[in-house]
């Protein structure tokens, strides 16, 4: 990254003697998406309130444009922000909410009311410049708090779980409409979700978050296929985890139930003798032996369900079960519960977890 | 059941007789003055006093300057205490409470002391110091009710967040009282102003002992030197005060929409 826009270092914050952050560090580039993506308390909205100013950190700084801004009050930072509550102010209308901020920074009356209507163009909702939030939709109040945010052109926009309180077609659509008014405007991005699947379909990198500390920073494709710690391993996507015992470290021979399989060059470090955690991807398994996967399994059929377009299959191997998707195919029938099964994969697939 | 009905409907009419048949009979009395039929001379006597004119009008500005004086103590405490110490809230809702219990009579001789002539803050050496002296100690008597309006209407938004809102694009705590708090909870404000009011224009003890030329001090010398005319008055002193419990009333049947709507 040639120059941080934004650059949160060694940042810690404790509440007494709780420390809920601790020695987090982010660079994020111009007009980059990155979301912060974590379960329910590993401290995602105290680094956000703490880059908007509502929290002081209890130590380390906060860098826009190379300038420390890690003292200064909220409204003096000129960063937009959007709630999972929306916020909007009731007693306003939808046009005087958008233009508070202008308002507030002393611009003229004009000016206000051609920028608060091509806002209100750019969240397509032209005509609802005089209601009332209480007037609303969820959704169409959650545009207007966007509109609102990015009304006065601010360098960096911060979402906190905007989408939480949607229901599930909206926020597709509407998660989609954030990302593409985003890249539109060029404007730097933190979006905080504990949604795996939001964080990955409209991220340009995602921080996944754990116990107060970013446990990996990534491109989605990285976080996903090759996550760095067992937590993201297991936080992001499903994932099949088989314990093996490492046989032979020097030839990557290692032990799964009975049956063995060969990781060479995956077990940096491991010594013979090791236990180890081996994850696969639901979508790297295959039902019998295939074609191009140089590893496979033998099992029994535990589980059946027919889903439609779909079929998920659990496999037991020994102690350990494994899901795998095949699709509905209506010339075959599912597999039988009960039924010996082998199953195939790349070895390259699978992830050793540390 | 049948039975049931039957006691609640005496337990009714006994209530409302013991409530109405003194309004009424002060009501009689009140047309009585000219001998041998009903007029409103008693009410033409009253209203035409110019001191009824003079007391009533200088309780209305204590009233008004009252109700400023408590809308800025009360509004900007109650908002603090719900933005960043709701766990001295106990507290203060108890301080608010005290002039429930402190008589009006202990306020005022406790003023007397400190604040008379020869004390180092001698508020009660001049007319305007003591006038000021009054609009203070009836915005302590009205604060338990101004507390609770403002609390209430506070409990209705969600004072943190629309805070933060307005605090990130750019807003000072100024704008954010004026131009987000206040206007939420407007409603409240008012019913609040007119409990104060009501308050205010009847109020006796403090005026009294501070000698002031209110309204409550020239009701009772009324009361004790004229028969027709402190009825009239009685009456219309009850119209005022019930005026203004039914505006709280109407307002508050449409707080919840006002509140999102307030023009
Ligand atoms: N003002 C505070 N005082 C004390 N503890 C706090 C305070 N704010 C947050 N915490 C604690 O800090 C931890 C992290 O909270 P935070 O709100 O950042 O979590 P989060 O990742 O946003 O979770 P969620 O997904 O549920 O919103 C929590 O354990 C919370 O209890
Ligand atoms: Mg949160």
């Amino acid at each position: 990254m040639a120059e941080p826009f934004l650059s949160i270092q060694h940042v810690r914050k404790s509440f007494g003697a709780t420390t809920v952050v601790e020695d987090f560090n982010l660079d994020v580039a111009p007009g980059e998406f990155v979301s912060f993506l974590g379960p329910s308390g590993c401290g995602k909205t105290t680094v956000l309130r703490m880059v908007a100013g509502f929290e002081e950190p209890s130590a380390g700084k906060i860098v826009v444009s190379g300038k420390d801004i890690t003292r200064l009050k909220p409204n003096q930072r000129n960063i937009g922000m959007v709630f999972q509550a929306y916020a909007l102010f009731p007693n306003l209308t939808v046009a005087q909410n958008i233009g508070f901020g202008l308002k507030v920074a002393g611009m003229p009356r004009a000016a206000i009311d051609s920028r608060v209507a091509e806002m209100l163009d750019i969240i397509r909702l032209p005509q609802m410049a005089d209601r009332y939030p209480y007037q609303l939709s969820g959704g169409q109040q959650q545009r207007i708090a966007l509109a609102r945010a990015i009304a006065p052109k601010p360098k960096l926009l911060l979402l906190d779980e905007p989408l939480s309180a949607l229901d599930a077609k909206v926020r597709i659509s509407l998660r989609e409409e954030i990302r593409s008014i985003q890249k539109k405007l060029g404007i730097t991005t933190i979006f905080v979700t504990h949604d795996q699947e939001e964080a990955l379909s409209i991220s340009d990198r995602i921080a996944v978050m754990y116990g107060g500390k970013a446990e990996q920073v990534g491109t989605p494709f990285e976080i996903y296929n090759r996550p760095a710690t067992k937590f993201v391993a297991n936080f992001v996507g499903t994932l099949n985890v088989l314990e093996g015992k490492v046989t032979d470290a020097a030839s990557g021979k290692v032990q799964v139930n009975t049956q063995e399989v060969s990781l060479k060059g995956k077990l940096n470090g491991s010594k013979s003798g090791d236990t180890l955690s081996l994850a696969l991807r639901p979508e790297a398994i295959s039902l019998g032996r295939q074609p191009g996967h140089d590893t496979s399994l033998s099992g029994e059929i535990a589980e059946v369900h027919f889903l439609g377009s779909v079929i998920r299959v659990r496999v037991g191997i020994g102690g350990n079960t494994v899901s795998l998707d095949t699709f509905n195919n209506s010339a075959t029938p599912p597999p039988v519960v009960g039924e010996k099964a082998d199953i195939s994969f790349s070895s390259g697939d699978m992830l050793v977890l540390h | 059941m049948k039975s049931g009905r039957f006691w609640a409907w005496v337990v009714f009419v006994l209530g409302a007789a013991y409530f109405f048949i003194p309004l009424i009979a002060t009501i009689e009395f009140s047309l009585r003055m000219r001998r041998g039929v009903y007029s409103l001379d008693a009410y033409k006597v009253v209203l035409g006093d110019s001191q009824f004119q003079a007391t009533f009008m200088f309780s209305v500005v204590v009233a008004i300057f009252t109700i400023l004086l408590g809308v800025l103590i009360v509004v900007p405490t109650a908002y603090w205490i719900r933005l960043r110490m709701p766990q001295i809230r106990p507290i203060v809702e108890f301080i608010t409470l005290l002039p429930l219990v402190i008589p009006a009579i202990v306020i005022v001789f406790g003023y007397i002391r400190m604040y008379g002539s020869n004390s180092p803050l001698p508020f009660l050496a001049t007319n305007p110091g003591a006038n000021a002296l009054l609009v203070i100690g009836y915005a302590t008597l009205a604060l338990p009710y101004m507390y609770r309006a403002v609390d209430t209407g506070l409990r209705t938004i969600d004072v943190r967040t629309l805070t933060e809102a307005a605090q990130i694009l750019g807003a000072g705590w100024g704008t954010i009282i004026s131009r987000v708090i206040l206007p939420n909870v407007l409603i409240a404000v008012l019913s609040g102003a007119f409990l104060t009011f009501a308050i205010v224009i009847g109020e006796f003890t403090m005026a009294s002992l501070l000698n002031r030329p209110a309204f409550g001090p020239y009701l009772q010398n009324l009361v004790a030197n004229r028969a027709y005319e402190p009825a009239a008055l009685s009456i219309i002193a009850f119209v005022i005060t019930w005026g203004c419990m039914s505006l709280i009333q109407i307002l508050s049947r449409f707080a919840p929409k006002s509140a999102n709507r307030p023009n």
